[in-house]
C-alpha cells in the first residue's frame, strides 16, 4: 500500500509569495535608487547602504535574539524598510542618524507590534518623522543635487562627522516647497520665487529638485509605479485618489488667487508627494484592503497633505498625512464590502 | 470582447495537457464496488441481495426519497456482498459489490452507436425516464438531475445553461465529449429543454481554451434554434454556477436563493450526454469519462469507466503503477476531480463514481504546502474571492470562534472554489478555516 499524501482542496498553489512581493517592491525603487546615486553618488550610496543593512540586521537581532525565534529577514521586507527610510532622508544624513532611523523604524514601528503584518504605521515614516522632529538641522539640510562623484566630494564628510554647517553653501539650498512656503509668507509671488530659484518642472520630473533621496525625480518613481501595476504587486486605486485628491484641492486654490498659490503640477511634483503616493501609502500591512476604504484612504491623504503644506508650519505634509490615515486604517476596514447580491433579481 | 463573471477569480495554468487523448473505453473491471452515496441527499437502498445475479443496466438500489437517486449495475455477474466499505475518503458506506461474469445488458438497453436524433418523447416521459435511470449531476456535485428539473412554484425558467466551462485545470473529459459526442450532448440538452418548458432558451458556456469545442458545438447547434453556444474568457471559477450564470445573463444568484431564482438552470455537458443515453439509449448512468492525468507527461487518459470501478484498476491501466502494483514513487496524490476543488484519495481500493471526472497524480512539488507565513494584509484574497467575501477576516473570525460574526459576513456565501489559498502569498490555510467553519455553523444550526 502507497502511503499517500491527504489534505483539503486546493491541491495545488499560486506562485506568488511575501518574497517575491518585496522583492518586486525593491526592483520598482530601482530606478529612483540609480537617481540618487548618479545625482550624489557616495554619499548617497553610503546612507542606501547603511539603511538598508541596519534595518535588517536590527530585525535580525530582535527576532533571533529578543524574541528567540527563526529570522525572518529572508522575506524582504527589512530590505524594502531600509530602502524606503532611505530614500526618506535628505543625502547628507550622517550615518548615525540613518541607524537611529533604523531602530525606529523596525525595532520600535515594526517589531513591538509583532512584526510583519502586524504594526499600525508605516516602518520608514515614523522613523522619518520621528527624524524630523529629533534632528530638525539635519533633516532638512537639503544638499543641491548636481551629481557629483568625486571623491572630495564635501557631501561624504556630512555623512561621517554630521552636519555641522561645514558644508559650502553652494551645496546646500531649500526644497522647492519650503522656497515657496517662505516666499509666500514674505509676500513674493510664486513667479518671481520660481525665477530666481531657477527650479522648472522639467527638472523636478527628471531629478534636479533637491530634497530627499528619492525625492529628486517624478520619472524614476513612476517606472516604479508602472512596473508595481504591471506586476500586480499593488493596485492604482491609492495612489491615485491621493494625487487626484491634490490636484483638485491645490487647483481650487490655484483658481482662487494665482499669486498666493502654487498650481497643481507644483504640488504634485514637489517634495515626497509621488514617493509617498507610490511607495507609503501603497504598503499593504498598513492601508485598506477594500477598493472603497482605499479611495477614503487616498482621498484623506490628499487633503490632510493639502493641509499642512498650504496652512501648517512644515512645508511638506505627506508623511504626517499617510501616518494619521494609518491609524485610520483599522476603522476603514470595518467598512464591509457590497454583497455579492442582496436580494433576488429577475432581469 | 469574451463574457465571463464579473467578481473576483483567478488565472491558474489550465494544464490540459489530455485535451488530445481520445476517450477510450477502459477493460471491465473484475469487481465493481457500487456505494450508496454517490449523489447529493439520501443515501439509495439496495434491492439486491449476496448471491443475486444481475445484469448490466439492472437497479440495484431504489431511491431513499425524492432527493436520491437510483443506482444500477455497471456490470453483469453475481452480488457477493452488500456491506460497509470504506469510500475514497475513508467513510465506511453501505456498497454493492458484483464479481462480474460477461457482459450481459439488460434488452432494453440500445447499444448501437447509432446517434438516434428524433425526440419522440414527451417530457413527462422524459423526466420520468431521467429519475428512474439515476442521473445525477455529473459537475461534481452530483446532485439528483431530475430534482432540480422540477418545477418551483413562482420561479419559471427563462435560460437552460449547458455548462461546458470545465474550468478546473487538468481535467478534460467533458472537452473529449464534446469534441467527440457533441450532437448526443445536444439531444439530452434539448430533452431538459423540453422538459423546462418550450419557451425555455438554451446557453452553452465554453471557455476560450477549448476553441475546438465552441467549434464542434457551434456547428451542432446550427440546427438548433433555441441553442447558441457563448464563449467565455479562461477563468477560474467560470463553472461554478453562480458564476456561470453572472458570466451568462449578468445575474447574481443571492445568497440562500437557488440559482432558479434567476431563472437560469445549469446543467453539466456530461449530464446532458447521460440525459441522452438514459432516454434514447434506455441506458441507466452505469459509465461516465474521467480523465487520468497530472504534470507527468506519461500517464495522460481519457477514459470511459464502467461505475464502481476500483481507482487502483484505473491507474493500472493508466500506467501510473509500477510491476508490484503500488503508486510510481514520484506521485504523493491522487485527486478525484481537479486541482482545485478535487477531494484527496485516501485509499485507492475505493470505487470511482457516477460523478467521478477525473484522476489528478501530483508530486510532492506540486502540492506540498509551505509553512504559512504571516498575512501582511494584501487582499489578494479578498480581490480573488468570486463571491465578494473577506477569507482574511472570516479565518481570523473562525480562529477566534466568533461565529456570530462570521454568518454576518456571509461565510455561508463561501462556494469553497480555493481561489483564496491558491492566492495568498503567505500560504495562509484560509479556505482550510473556513470550510471548518462552515461545517461547525451547520451543525450548531442543525441543533438548534
Amino acid at each position: 500500500m502507497n502511503k499517500l499524501l491527504v489534505s483539503p482542496a486546493p491541491h495545488w498553489y499560486g506562485k506568488e509569495t511575501t518574497q517575491g512581493i518585496m522583492r518586486d517592491v525593491i526592483i520598482a525603487l530601482v530606478p529612483a535608487v540609480l537617481v540618487s546615486l548618479y545625482l550624489a553618488g557616495v554619499s548617497a550610496l553610503l546612507v542606501l547602504m547603511v539603511s538598508v543593512a541596519g534595518c535588517v540586521l536590527v530585525e535580525h537581532l530582535i527576532v533571533r535574539y529578543m524574541m528567540k525565534k527563526k529570522t525572518t529577514v529572508h522575506d524582504l521586507s527589512a530590505v524594502v524598510t531600509g530602502l524606503i527610510l532611505a530614500l526618506n532622508l535628505p543625502v547628507s544624513s550622517p550615518w548615525w542618524m540613518v541607524l537611529i532611523g533604523c531602530v525606529v523604524a523596525i525595532g520600535v514601528a515594526k517589531m513591538t507590534f509583532g512584526g510583519l503584518g502586524h504594526n499600525l504605521f508605516n516602518p520608514a515614516l515614523v522613523a522619518r518623522v520621528f527624524l524630523l522632529i529629533s534632528f530638525p538641522v539635519q533633516m532638512t539640510n537639503w544638499a543641491v543635487a548636481n551629481g557629483i562623484f568625486t571623491p572630495e566630494n564635501p557631501l561624504i564628510p556630512g555623512f561621517l562627522l554630521g552636519l555641522q554647517g561645514q558644508l559650502p553653501d553652494a551645496l546646500t539650498g531649500a526644497t522647492p516647497l519650503g522656497i515657496v512656503k517662505e516666499g509666500l509668507a514674505n509676500g513674493v509671488s510664486i513667479k518671481a520665487l520660481a525665477a530666481q530659484h531657477n527650479f522648472s518642472y522639467s527638472g523636478m520630473f527628471f531629478g534636479h529638485m533637491s530634497g530627499s533621496l528619492g525625492e529628486a525625480s517624478a520619472l524614476a518613481l513612476l517606472l516604479g509605479f508602472i512596473y508595481l501595476l504591471v506586476r500586480k504587486v499593488i493596485r492604482p486605486i491609492v495612489p491615485l485618489s491621493i494625487v487626484i485628491t491634490v490636484a483638485l484641492f491645490s487647483g481650487l486654490l490655484h483658481l482662487a488667487d494665482p499669486i498666493q498659490y502654487a498650481d497643481p503640477l507644483f504640488h504634485l511634483l514637489s517634495g515626497g508627494l509621488l514617493l509617498g503616493a507610490i511607495f507609503m501609502a501603497t504598503d499593504y500591512v498598513t492601508s485598506p484592503m477594500s477598493p472603497l476604504g482605499m479611495i477614503i484612504f487616498g482621498v484623506g491623504i490628499g487633503i490632510i497633505t493639502m493641509l499642512i503644506r498650504v496652512w501648517g508650519a512644515y512645508p511638506e505634509g505627506v508623511s504626517f498625512a499617510i501616518l494619521f490615515m494609518n491609524a485610520l486604517v483599522p476603522l476603514i476596514n470595518k467598512i464591509k464590502p457590497f454583497p455579492y447580491q442582496k436580494e433576488v433579481k429577475r432581469g | 470582447m469574451s463574457k465571463t463573471f464579473s467578481i473576483g477569480g483567478i488565472h491558474p495554468n489550465d494544464s490540459k495537457f489530455s485535451k488530445d487523448q481520445a476517450i477510450e473505453d477502459l477493460p471491465i473491471p473484475k469487481r465493481v464496488f457500487l456505494p450508496m452515496n454517490q449523489h447529493l441527499g439520501m443515501p439509495s437502498v439496495p434491492v439486491v441481495k449476496k448471491g443475486d445475479r444481475v445484469k448490466v443496466g439492472q437497479k440495484v438500489a431504489d431511491p431513499a426519497g425524492f432527493v436520491s437517486a437510483p443506482v444500477h449495475a455497471s456490470v453483469s455477474g453475481t452480488v457477493t456482498e452488500v456491506a460497509l466499505y470504506p469510500d475514497f475518503q475513508g467513510k465506511r458506506v453501505t456498497t454493492i459489490v458484483i464479481e462480474t461474469e460477461g457482459d450481459e445488458w439488460l434488452e432494453s438497453i440500445d447499444r448501437t452507436q447509432q446517434v438516434k436524433q428524433e425526440i419522440t418523447i414527451v417530457p413527462e416521459e422524459t423526466f420520468r425516464k431521467i429519475t428512474e435511470m439515476g442521473i445525477v449531476g455529473l459537475g461534481g456535485a452530483a446532485f439528483p438531475t431530475h430534482v432540480k428539473l422540477t418545477p418551483i412554484e413562482g420561479m419559471a425558467p427563462e435560460y437552460l445553461i449547458l455548462n461546458g466551462s470545465e474550468c478546473e485545470p487538468f481535467l478534460t473529459s467533458d472537452y473529449r465529449l464534446m469534441i467527440e459526442h457533441g450532437q448526443e450532448i445536444l439531444i439530452g440538452a434539448e430533452l431538459m429543454r423540453r422538459v423546462l418548458g418550450t419557451n425555455v432558451n438554451g446557453i452553452i458556456g465554453i471557455e476560450e481554451n477549448k476553441p475546438l469545442a465552441i467549434q464542434a458545438m457551434k456547428k451542432i447547434t446550427a440546427n438548433y434554434l433555441q441553442w447558441k453556444v457563448v464563449p467565455l474568457k479562461k477563468r477560474y471559477p467560470q463553472g461554478g454556477e453562480k458564476q456561470l450564470i453572472d458570466a451568462l445573463l449578468q445575474r447574481k444568484v443571492a445568497s440562500f436563493a437557488l440559482p432558479i431564482s434567476t431563472g437560469a438552470i445549469v446543467q453539466n455537458v456530461g449530464t446532458a450526454f447521460a440525459v441522452y443515453e438514459a432516454v434514447q439509449k434506455g441506458k441507466p448512468l452505469i459509465s461516465n469519462v474521467l480523465t487520468v492525468t497530472g504534470s507527468d507527461l506519461s500517464v495522460q487518459e481519457n477514459y470511459r469507466f464502467r461505475v464502481g470501478t476500483p481507482i487502483q484498476d484505473i491507474l493500472e491501466a493508466a500506467g501510473a503503477l509500477d510491476k508490484d502494483g503500488k503508486l510510481l514513487s514520484h506521485f504523493v496524490k491522487v485527486v478525484n476531480g481537479g486541482p482545485m476543488m478535487g477531494k484527496a484519495v485516501v485509499n485507492l481500493q475505493a470505487p470511482v463514481v457516477k460523478s467521478s471526472s477525473g484522476l489528478l497524480l501530483l508530486t510532492e512539488k506540486e502540492t506540498k504546502r509551505r509553512e504559512p507565513g504571516e498575512c501582511i494584509r494584501c487582499a489578494k484574497c479578498f480581490q480573488a474571492c468570486p463571491m465578494r467575501l473577506q477569507p482574511y477576516l472570516l479565518y481570523q473570525l473562525a480562529l477566534a470562534g466568533r461565529t456570530e460574526e462570521l454568518d454576518e459576513h456571509r461565510v455561508f456565501d463561501c462556494i469553497e472554489c480555493g481561489c483564496c489559498l491558491y492566492t495568498c502569498p503567505a500560504r495562509i490555510p484560509l479556505l482550510d478555516q473556513i470550510r471548518l467553519a462552515k461545517n461547525a455553523l451547520l451543525k450548531n444550526k442543525r441543533k438548534k
